[in-house]
């Protein structure tokens, strides 16, 4: 499980670093998305998050997106890196890189993964807010749940 | 048979600790674990519906059975990106 494509990390990310990780000669489109730590969460006023993770789950949760996303756009490849710990406003919580010879693959790949990391991935984040906080709960873990896969991929096309 | 409890997030907290060591009964399921610990944890049970598991660092679900040394994580609802 050394594939640099899949990483979990205290780290500050780097959005050319990951994207070169996919980077080919026989690719004419990489997308990237970068998560970004807002300062607002359902009217609250956020001063920072705590992100903790499941780390060698999270990282078998990333090669499986990889390969459910190739499954369905045979020519792309997937880099994911998600960065736990503390982060501050404007800090990049995670990035993904997909590259693909051509653009709308790579696009929707890149969608695809980001939706299904909010869906499956074991990683939680501990919102700390003016007056508080509180762990976000959202979806429960379940790769096998065939119907909220199919939720990923409507959104990618 | 004896198995280690793996605990994130709000679950971690409620019982004050990440790892857990637990005496279970021979031909238990993850969710027999479960029921232990919401037996034994104050809040647990709020998320009986909604955990999900993995048993030695593999997706699993809350049907499967344990063996002895086996590690169960018990995930309780994900908010990643």
């Amino acid at each position: 499980m050394s594939d640099k494509r899949f990483r979990v990390t205290k780290k500050a990310l780097d959005a050319n670093a990951v994207a070169k990780i996919v980077a080919s000669a026989d690719c004419g489109a990489i997308t990237t998305f970068v998560g970004i730590v807002r300062d607002e969460h359902g009217g609250r006023r956020v001063l920072w998050l705590e992100y903790e993770a499941y780390e060698p789950l999270a990282l078998k949760a990333f090669a499986l997106i990889d390969e459910e996303a190739g499954q369905r756009w045979p020519s792309i490849a997937l880099a994911i890196h998600h960065r736990i710990g503390r982060l501050e406003i404007g800090d990049a919580s995670v990035v993904i890189a997909a590259a693909s010879p051509h653009r709308p693959e790579a696009f929707a790949a890149c969608r695809y993964a980001i939706e299904r990391i909010k869906q499956i991935a074991p990683i939680w984040k501990h919102e700390h807010f003016e007056g508080g906080d509180s762990w976000i709960e959202g979806a429960t873990a379940d790769p096998m749940d065939e119907e909220v896969r199919r939720m990923a991929f409507a959104q990618c096309s | 048979m004896l198995v280690t409890i793996r605990l994130f997030a709000r679950l971690r907290e409620m019982a004050g600790g990440a790892e857990l060591r637990r005496e279970l009964p021979d031909g238990s399921t993850a969710r027999n674990a479960w029921d232990a610990l919401a037996a034994e944890f104050p809040g647990f049970d709020d998320y009986s519906r909604a955990v999900s598991c993995a048993i030695n660092e593999e997706y699993a679900r809350m049907t499967s059975p344990v063996n002895d040394g086996d590690e169960i994580a018990f995930l309780p609802p994900v908010s990643g990106g």
